[in-house]
């Protein structure tokens, strides 16, 4: 199984390997940044980053090897240790900034709800991929793939982390709408539930409007969040043309940016690379989202095609959501920008997503 | 190469489909980029040439609590904070030094400040001092330019108009510590919680929603413009069940006693008055309370803070006969003719348990006995019955675990049976041991709160679970919850039992040779039990509680509903290490709680006709 193919060696996703490498590149540099400090310019962050890094590109490695083809048997077996590992969470997890999303194993703290991520595409293209891109795409086809995003959602609503239950939803979403839902469901669906949304919110009194935020968000403190947000703004507009230049960026310094080195990371970016600097930025990540869809449409089967399209769905929203809350466009729901961001289990995943695009890639000509 | 496909052409067709959306959100974001950077760049760049943004606070206004008919019992009234952003304070350590002068500060304080200051972004606010005077106010700001970075904010502050009135129920409200914050993600840095009490159990719902501002301020720290604003919710209003003036009452009718008050309405739980004295007035503790007054507090060996009415627990004393006199009839140990020959003393084993009236009472039948508190009646009763049956009706009772008043830390007593001795002691119960407890001495004990709540459940034959807050509301008076009177599992106690132990009360208050008779009133029958429940064991000498230090002098109880036919309040009265019996020193304050409630209730009526 893990024998490697000559052949697939010739296949290697070169691309999206240097694609990849190139934004964890800039990632790095910019956590260096986010959390430089004269006095000590490798900070933990940027080492403890460096280390995930590291293992992640091991976890690459492991991932694109194995065919992805096993998934048709072991999907469910990938989804339910998912699921069993955010249960341990929410029993025995460990507590940071007033939620419970990480398991502590020795040095280490694992977040379950990053691993959820791929574990449900994994087991959405399982369950998808034998009537994807048909016509058998019914309305009671749906239930099932509705459960399986049901139960993570309802597990980190309870850590609690808004900002991952919107992701997944958006990813299954993403999943469904490629492998064929029919546009008429999502228009029959946004008709009925769209308006309905506002006008029920409206007649709700002020306080249960207040039960139902703090429910989804509980740390919320919506002035605070405006003023990260003002201050983000400012840190991003401030880069102008060409920037502060590295370390150079003052906002950051100064310690007005929130979270600078996970949620806000691009606003450090932004201010010190400037609009050219972004546009780059973004440029690499539409040129890694693009090859992902690319690989998607090429696959060999339907299981590899929603695997590639999922993942990379993933990654796009992640970015979009990320940069347009950081720039002030959307509000703050705490999702993180893929490669960029602090964080080790995200490192991991991303990489470990890769893998398996890549997978999906190098066995488009096999059988 | 370009071999056969094996994805159908509808998913390749979808694939490109998001490809082109994928694009067009990537585009969007450049745009977005190009808007903040190219097209603001220079305007927000100036923004953090000298970072000059401030978030300012709208302190959310901290609801009401009033009493069950409106009327104001903690309420929130304006306060001057003077307020330090160290950002703007060009050379703190002069800025604090100058301030302190002001405001009569010591070097302690401003050192205090200074490590505060040092803890935490320089952007944020730090309140120097709450509650200023109106000089300090006007100096602040007739001296603003040698005073950079200080401002005074109005807040508001929590006012207690009745002072100690009520005040062990309502609690009080202090600064953050660090460890509320570490516990409590919403809380923030200077604010004021609840620190006990309701304005601690109600925290959540009394604070409301902190609003604020982001303001563009000068190099002093002057408002220059306000670039965005989020009003402030007001906290909630919190309606008790307590009624403001028969709370007075109860207070005066305690006077200068140390013990506890707590009146209930038997017919659904409400708590119309609770008394804990001595107590304490928690306006100090609104504006900072000083060290010196703190230990006072702490020191004082009356523990003015300790809340007796329900987190006090003595032994009941004879207010527990009625509990052992309905499980007896219940059980058919005994029956209402039966008579029993009290000689003033009963034998068990090598022992002589004594009844408290020397010469015996001769005679007595279940309602007698009551009514003269015979305690060889009942130590027969006991014996016969054995410790677990009494635990049994006990427990049936509300005694021996809290009643579930939503204050915390409420004391449960403690009902004694077999299985709690082995468990405590590791020792079998010996026989001897049930003959105090039948008359609610030994390891007996209960609050004066759940000796309220089981004579209320006498009243009705049953149980409703004390009610201190009746509804939330919103600061217009909206309704934003209410509480429904919560019905207790059922006595299991038959009404004639019941009817017959009632009138052995009413005998206590209203019979010739009752113990209770200071309590009785003209035209209402009040039922009541006396207790005076020994706090020191005594030996062979009988000594008059009066002639001992006080520590070791009797707790003075008196149980009573009334009227008895119709109960409408229910009420225990303990006085700690009291001058005299139950019936001499608690009954008289019962009675004239009572009194005062049936004389509300009269002017009440007397209002509402005359306004119909």
């Amino acid at each position: 199984m893990l024998r490697i193919d000559r052949r697939l060696v010739a296949n290697i996703e070169w691309p999206l390997l240097v694609l990849t490498l190139l934004l964890v590149g800039c990632g790095l540099m910019t956590i260096l940044s986010a959390t430089y400090e004269e006095s000590r310019p490798f900070s933990t962050f940027f080492i403890k980053q460096s280390i995930w890094a590291g293992a992640g590109l091991v976890g690459l490695l492991v991932a694109m090897m194995f065919d992805y083809r096993l998934l048709h048997r072991y999907g469910y077996v990938v989804y339910v240790i998912a699921i069993a590992s955010l249960v341990i969470v929410n029993i025995a997890g460990v507590r940071g900034g007033g939620a419970q999303r990480w398991i502590g194993l020795g040095p280490v703290a694992l977040q379950p709800s990053e691993f959820m991520k791929i574990a449900l595409v994994v087991v959405l293209a399982t369950n998808l991929h034998r009537w994807a891109g048909g016509t058998r795409l019914r309305l009671g086809r749906l239930a099932m793939p509705i459960a399986l995003f049901a139960v993570p959602a309802f597990l980190i609503l309870r850590q609690p982390d808004l900002g991952t239950v919107i992701l997944l939803g958006l990813v299954a979403f993403s999943v469904l709408m490629i492998a064929g839902l029919p546009l008429r469901f999502v228009m029959i669906a946004a008709l009925v539930v769209g308006p309905a949304l506002p006008f029920g919110w409206q007649h709700l009194k002020p306080y249960q409007q207040r039960r139902i935020v703090s429910f989804l968000d509980p740390q919320k403190d919506p002035l605070g969040a405006g003023y990260h947000v003002l201050q983000s703004k400012i840190a991003i507009g401030s880069g102008m043309v060409h920037g502060k230049g590295y370390l150079q960026g003052t906002q950051n310094n100064l310690h007005f940016l929130p979270e600078q080195h996970t949620d806000f990371v691009f606003s450090v970016f932004a201010e010190e690379w400037g609009f050219v600097g972004s546009a780059v930025l973004l440029a690499l990540y539409a040129a890694m989202i693009l090859r992902g869809l690319v690989i998607a449409g090429k696959a060999k089967d339907n299981l590899g095609a929603l695997l590639a399209a999922g993942l990379t769905a993933t990654v796009f929203w992640q970015v979009a959501i990320n940069i347009a809350m950081t720039s002030g466009a959307l509000p703050v729901v705490g999702i993180t920008l893929p490669f960029l961001s602090y964080g080790g289990s995200s490192m991991l995943a991303l990489l470990i997503s890769v893998g398996l695009v890549m997978n999906v890639s190098m066995r488009r000509h096999t059988f | 190469m370009f071999g056969s496909h094996e994805v159908p052409a509808e998913l390749r067709r979808r694939i490109a489909f998001a490809s082109a959306a994928v694009s067009l959100a990537l585009l969007l974001l450049v745009l977005r980029m190009w808007s903040l950077q190219i097209l603001h760049g220079a305007e927000l760049a100036a923004l953090s040439e000298n970072n000059r943004i401030r978030l300012r606070r709208i302190a959310a206004t901290r609801g009401r609590v009033v009493d069950r008919h409106h009327r104001v019992l903690v309420e929130s009234e304006a306060s001057y904070d003077a307020v330090l952003v160290p950002e703007d304070a060009r050379d703190l350590e002069n800025t604090v030094e100058t301030l302190a002068q002001f405001l009569e500060q010591s070097a302690a304080d401003t050192t205090a400040i200074l490590e505060r200051a040092a803890k935490r972004p320089k952007f944020q606010e730090i309140v120097v001092k709450r509650g200023l005077e109106w000089h300090e106010v006007v100096a602040i700001e007739t001296h603003q330019a040698d005073l950079p970075g200080v401002s005074v904010h109005v807040t508001p502050r929590r006012s207690y108009p009745e002072g100690p009135v009520l005040a062990h129920v309502l609690g009080y409200v202090g600064e953050v510590s660090p460890g509320d914050l570490a516990e409590n993600s919403s809380y923030r840095s200077g604010d004021l919680i609840g620190k006990s009490g309701l304005e601690k159990v109600f925290d959540e719902q009394l604070r409301g929603i902190n609003g604020g501002r982001h303001v563009e301020v000068d190099a002093v720290g002057r408002e220059l413009r306000v670039l965005d604003k989020v009003d402030a919710v007001p906290g909630s209003t919190l309606v008790l069940s307590v009624d403001l003036d028969l709370q007075r009452a109860a207070e005066s009718a305690l006077g200068e006693e140390v013990g506890a008050v707590v009146a209930v309405d038997p017919t659904n739980g409400d708590i119309l008055a609770m008394v804990s004295r001595p107590s304490f007035d928690p306006n100090a503790f609104a504006s900072g309370l000083r060290s010196k007054e703190w230990r006072a507090l702490i020191e004082d060996p009356r523990d003015p803070l300790t809340q007796r009415a329900f987190r006090g627990q003595y032994p009941p004393g004879s207010t527990f006969k009625f509990i052992v006199a309905a499980a007896a009839l219940e059980e058919g140990i005994i029956n209402p003719f039966n008579e029993i020959r009290c000689s003033g003393t009963h034998g068990f084993g090598e022992r002589q348990f004594r009844c408290w009236r020397h010469g015996g009472h001769g005679s007595v039948n279940l309602v007698q006995a009551l009514a003269q508190s015979c305690d060889v009646f009942f130590y027969q009763l006991g014996q016969k019955l054995g410790v677990d049956t009494i635990a049994r009706y006990a427990r049936a009772f509300g005694l021996g675990e809290p009643t579930g008043i939503v204050l915390g830390h409420e004391a449960g007593g403690l009902v004694p049976d077999r299985e709690w001795k082995r468990e405590r002691f590791g020792e079998p119960w010996y026989p001897g041991e049930t003959l105090p407890v039948s008359i609610g001495q030994g390891y007996v004990t209960a609050t004066p709160l759940q000796m309220a709540h089981a004579v209320a459940g006498l009243a009705m034959g049953k149980l409703y679970r004390p009610r201190l807050v009746l509804a939330l509301e919103e600061q217009n008076g909206a309704l934003v919850d209410s509480v429904p009177a919560d019905e207790m599992p059922d006595l299991a106690v038959r009404p004639a039992v019941l009817a017959e132990v009632r009138e052995g009360l009413v005998q206590v208050v209203n019979g010739v040779r009752g113990t209770g008779k200071k309590a009785a009133l003209e035209g209402i029958t009040v039922a009541g039990k006396t207790g005076t429940s020994q706090v020191v064991a005594m030996g062979r000498k009988r000594v008059k509680s009066s002639e001992l230090p006080r520590e070791q002098r009797d707790h003075a109880w008196f149980v009573a509903f009334a009227p008895a036919e119709a109960p409408e309040i229910a009420i225990a009265v303990l006085v700690e290490h009291a001058s005299g019996g139950g019936g001499s020193v608690a009954a008289p304050v019962a009675g004239e709680v009572i009194g005062e409630y049936f004389r509300l209730k009269q002017t009440r009526e007397a209002v509402r006709y005359a306004q119909n």
